[in-house]
C-alpha cells in the first residue's frame, strides 16, 4: 500500500453497519441469544462479550447449556433468537435479510477463522498425526501438499509432538491426540479458538500437558472460549469466567469475582460440589 | 468318474472362468459406483433423492437376479436399445450389486462417529471434501469384509448370466457336458474352479483388512 492511498483512507472504520472501529470491535459479541430444542429452552437471553486476546471460561453444571452456547458461536448449532457476532460479522444469518441463513460458502469463510477443540478429539483415524494437521490446509486453505506438510510439521513441533508426526491416532495417548487436535486448529491460524471440555476425556495424569499447551496459546495472545471443569485453569488463566445455570449466565466476572465474591447461591453450591469431589 | 474328461475340458473351463472373473469384476465396479452414488444421494440429497434411492434398493434387492437379467435383456430392445448379452449381464450384475453396496455403505457411514465430520465442518471443509476425505474412506474401511462377501456372492450369481448365452464358466460347462455326456465330471470341475476363485478372493479380503488395520 502506498503512502498516498493510506492518507486517502484515514480511518479504519470497520464498515459493518456499526460505527465501532478497529480494536474496539470485540472478538465475540453475544446479544440476547436464545435456543430451544423442541420445547426444551436450553439457552435464555445470553449476553457475553469476548475481547481480543481474552480467555473466557464457561463453567456450570452438566446440562446447563455450555456446549450448546459454544457450538452456537461457530454455528454448529443454530440459535433461534438474538445475535452473535464475530469480529463484527453476524454469525449464521444474512446481515440484510433478517433470519435468512448464510450460504454454506459464507459459513465456511466464517468457520475457517474459528477453531474448535472437542472433548473426544475427533482426530481422523485413517490419517497420521501429520496428515490430520495438513488436511485442512489443503482442503480449506488451498495450500499445495508440500507447503501444507511442512507447515503442519511446525505446528506439531509447537505442541511438542514433532516426533509423533507419522503415528496414527490409535497409537497416541489421549493427551497426545488432543495436542494433535490443537495443532490441527492452530495450523489454520484462527482468530478465535473454542474448547469444549478439552481435558474431560483424559486420564488425570495427561490433563496437565494439554492445559500447558492451552496456557502457551493464551500467553501468545490467542482469544479463547473454554468450557471446562478445570477450576484451577479457570482461576489462573481466564480473564473472565461465566457461570451457566439452566441456560442463563448466572454469574460473570473475573475469576476472583466469580469464585470468591459471588453471592449467587448456585455458584456456591456448584463450587462446593466441585471441592468435595476433588478433595481426598 | 473319468478324470481324463476333466483334463481334456480343463483349458476350456479355465478360459470360461476368466470370462466369469472379468464380468464379475466389471459388475462389482459398476456396483461400487452405483452404490456410492445412491448412498451419498440418499444421505445428503434431500427427500426426493432418498425416496428414489429407496425404491431402487427395494426393487433390486427384492426381485430375483435372474428376473432382473431377463427384464433388462428383453426390455431394452423394445425401447430401441439393442444390448449384447454381455452388456446386459454386466448391467444387471452392477445394478443388483449397487443396491446391496449402497446399503453396506449406509450401515458403515452410521458407524462413523458424528464428530468426524463435525471436526471437518468446524475447520471450514466444503461438503464434497468431507465426503471424499473423511466419510467415504472410513466407511470403505469398515465395509471391506462386507464388500468382499458381496464380491463372492456376485461371482456365484454370475452363473445366472449363462441363460442369456454368455460363455462364462457355467454356460461353458453346460455346452461341454452336452457334447461329451459327462456332466458329473464337468460340473465337479466347474464347482472346484468357483471354489478356488472365491477362496482366493476371501484370502485377498483378509489381507486387505489386515493391511488397513495397521493404519
Ligand atoms: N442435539 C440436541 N438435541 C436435543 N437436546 C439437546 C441437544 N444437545 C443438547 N441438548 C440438551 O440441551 C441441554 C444443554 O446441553 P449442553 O449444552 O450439552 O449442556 P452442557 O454442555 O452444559 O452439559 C441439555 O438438556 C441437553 O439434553
Ligand atoms: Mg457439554
Amino acid at each position: 500500500m502506498t503512502a498516498v492511498s493510506r492518507t486517502a483512507t484515514p480511518s479504519r472504520a470497520a464498515g459493518q453497519g456499526d460505527t465501532v472501529q478497529g480494536d474496539a470491535v470485540p472478538m465475540v459479541s453475544i446479544r440476547g441469544v436464545g435456543k430451544s430444542f423442541g420445547t426444551n429452552e436450553v439457552l435464555r437471553d445470553i449476553d457475553l462479550t469476548v475481547n481480543k486476546s481474552e480467555v473466557v471460561c464457561l463453567i456450570g453444571p452438566s446440562g446447563s447449556g455450555k456446549s450448546t452456547l459454544l457450538r452456537c458461536i461457530n454455528f454448529l448449532e443454530v440459535y433461534d433468537r438474538g445475535e452473535i457476532r464475530i469480529e463484527g460479522k453476524l454469525v449464521g444469518y444474512s446481515e440484510d435479510t433478517p433470519r435468512r441463513r448464510l450460504s454454506n460458502r459464507d459459513l465456511r469463510d466464517l468457520r475457517r477463522n474459528v477453531g474448535m477443540v472437542f472433548q473426544q478429539f475427533n482426530l481422523w483415524p485413517h490419517m497420521t498425526a501429520l496428515e490430520n494437521v495438513a488436511e485442512a490446509l489443503v482442503q480449506v486453505r488451498g495450500m499445495d501438499k508440500v507447503a501444507a506438510t511442512s507447515h503442519a510439521r511446525r505446528m506439531l513441533d509447537r505442541v511438542g509432538l514433532a516426533a509423533k508426526a507419522d503415528s496414527y491416532p490409535a497409537r497416541l495417548s489421549g493427551g497426545q491426540q488432543q495436542r494433535v487436535a490443537i495443532a490441527r486448529v492452530i495450523a489454520m491460524e484462527p482468530h478465535l479458538m473454542l474448547f469444549d471440555e478439552p481435558t474431560s476425556a483424559l486420564d488425570p495424569e495427561l490433563v496437565g500437558e494439554v492445559l500447558q499447551v492451552m496456557r502457551d496459546l493464551a500467553a501468545d495472545g490467542m482469544t479463547m472460549v473454554v468450557v471446562t471443569h478445570e477450576m484451577g485453569f479457570a482461576a489462573n488463566v481466564a480473564d473472565k469466567v461465566a457461570f451457566l445455570d439452566r441456560g442463563r449466565i448466572a454469574a460473570f466476572g473475573t475469576p476472583r469475582e466469580v469464585f470468591h465474591e459471588s453471592t449467587e447461591p448456585r455458584v456456591q453450591q456448584f463450587l462446593q460440589t466441585y471441592h468435595e469431589r476433588n478433595s481426598f | 468318474m473319468k478324470f481324463s474328461v476333466i483334463i481334456d475340458a480343463f483349458p476350456y473351463l479355465l478360459g470360461a472362468a476368466v470370462t466369469t472373473i472379468w464380468v464379475s469384476l466389471l459388475g462389482v465396479l459398476l456396483g461400487q459406483v452405483i452404490g456410492v452414488v445412491v448412498c451419498v444421494a440418499r444421505q445428503s440429497g434431500g427427500r426426493v433423492a432418498d425416496m428414489a434411492g429407496g425404491v431402487y434398493v427395494s426393487f433390486f434387492r427384492g426381485v430375483p437376479l435372474l428376473i432382473q437379467l431377463l427384464l433388462i435383456y428383453y426390455m431394452l430392445p423394445l425401447i430401441g436399445i439393442d444390448v449384447p448379452p454381455l452388456v446386459a449381464s454386466i448391467a444387471a450384475l452392477g445394478l443388483a450389486s449397487g443396491a446391496y453396496v449402497s446399503e453396506i455403505y449406509r450401515g458403515a457411514l452410521n458407524a462413523v462417529p458424528h464428530g468426524q465430520s463435525e471436526a471437518a465442518l468446524a475447520l471450514g471443509f466444503p461438503g464434497s471434501s468431507i465426503w471424499t476425505r473423511i466419510l467415504l474412506p472410513q466407511a470403505f474401511r469398515i465395509s471391506v469384509p462386507a464388500l468382499v462377501n458381496e464380491l463372492i456372492l456376485l461371482l456365484k450369481a454370475s452363473s445366472l448370466i449363462s441363460v442369456v448365452g454368455v460363455a462364462e464358466l457355467t454356460r461353458t460347462s453346460q455346452t461341454i457336458s452336452a457334447s461329451n455326456y459327462r456332466p458329473l465330471e464337468i460340473y465337479l470341475a466347474a464347482g472346484l474352479i468357483y471354489l478356488a476363485i472365491n477362496g482366493a478372493l476371501a484370502l485377498f479380503g483378509t489381507l486387505v483388512e489386515r493391511r488397513l488395520q495397521q493404519a
